[in-house]
């Protein structure tokens, strides 16, 4: 079984695709957002290869053609980004300093915790791009030295917190305008977050997905600078 | 064909993009150079928005699926994801509501200042 396996150039595809396919149906049928897709996913696969002791190594190489199509749908997250311009011209000034005030927030907040925990520099490489979409994020990650499958977990459980905190967070700290909202969201908790946006309104699940974008590119400047400076 | 030669327009920008993460010497991922001249190339005009529209939104649609294999990648890294869960945990849960509660605030305040500021001159 196992040599067949490894000589198939199909299955690891197929366990992709089959493992996320049901943590899907899933997080429709529970509806929490801790039944998270990509989480329910990866836990199903790590699960089957366990069983199987099937080495991560295989399934890697033959899952490979999902990891190819990663670039391009980084590269096309500029067409939403495009299609909300109007959006963000309108509001342009709040809008970036809002996104730059978090992405510095985030940063300093991790550098700070780097330096309080003496994380060593791929432990910090791995945490700085912790509130970016996955995509950009562990890309991040992997230029700075970090490790990008640790901080694709870190990205996952912040976007999960973000989800779960959103409405009572914008409560607590009394933001009620729902453009600032989405942006908040979306800065802070990437793709994840906005889900909860785009339940929240129209202009929030908008502004949280433009935040989200503009975040990602934000930080792939400046957490180098950060890198470089502190740690 | 018509999707074959959209998904080729976004591997050009890739192409480009690992170009210059190869030639300038910033730590930025091919991938956040490639996101912007996609969006300067929409822009500018040089492909129009439905060039490209089917393609990208298809693979915007599948993206959590294409993140399981390095996702499933921390099976291999349980030893270093138990020594690190403190940090893990603090930068997950606290620096997040945090970072959502200063952006939200501050994108707010703005814009509180700016609609003051076009009451009075209309």
């Amino acid at each position: 079984m196992a040599e067949i396996l490894s000589s198939s150039a199909a299955w690891g595809v197929v366990l992709t695709i089959g493992a996320f396919g049901l943590g899907t149906l899933i997080g429709r049928k529970a509806g929490k957002a801790w039944c998270d897709p990509l989480l329910l996913g990866s836990l199903f696969v790590i699960l089957v290869l366990s069983l199987l002791e099937i080495p991560f190594s295989e399934y890697k190489a033959s899952a490979s053609p999902l990891s190819y199509l990663l670039l391009p749908a980084t590269v096309s997250l500029a067409i939403p980004l495009y299609e909300k311009w109007e959006l963000l011209k309108r509001d342009l000034t709040a809008i970036l300093a809002g996104v730059l005030s978090g992405v510095l927030t985030s940063l300093c907040s991790i550098t700070a915790l780097a330096l309080l925990l003496r994380l060593d520099t791929v432990q910090a490489a791995t945490l700085l791009p912790k509130s970016v979409t996955t995509a950009i994020g562990m890309d991040i990650a992997d230029t700075l030295g970090g490790i990008p499958s640790l901080a694709g977990a870190v990205i996952i459980l912040t976007g999960i917190t973000g989800n779960l905190t959103a409405q009572w967070l914008c409560k607590a700290w009394k933001i009620t305008d729902p453009l600032a909202k989405g942006i908040g969201i979306g800065t802070a908790s990437h793709a994840i977050g906005t889900a909860k946006a785009l339940e929240m309104g129209r202009v929030e699940g908008a502004m949280s997905s433009l935040a989200v974008a503009l975040a990602g590119v934000i930080t792939a400047f400046l957490a180098p600078v950060f890198a470089d400076l502190w740690l | 064909m018509r999707y074959i030669f959209q998904f080729c327009r976004i591997l050009l920008m890739c192409l480009l993009g690992e170009i210059l993460a190869g030639v300038l010497p910033l730590p930025v991922p091919a991938s956040v150079y490639g996101l912007v001249l996609l969006l300067a190339a929409l822009k500018l005009g040089i492909f129009r928005l439905e060039q490209v529209k089917e393609a990208g939104d298809f693979l915007i649609g599948i993206l959590p699926l294409l993140f399981v294999p390095a996702a499933v990648g921390v099976m291999d890294l349980w030893a270093e994801l138990e020594s690190m869960l403190l940090p893990y945990l603090i930068s997950a849960i606290p620096v997040t509501l945090l970072v959502m509660g200063v952006t939200g605030r501050v994108t707010q305040r703005i814009c509180r200042m700016q609609r003051k500021r076009e009451g009075k001159d209309g």
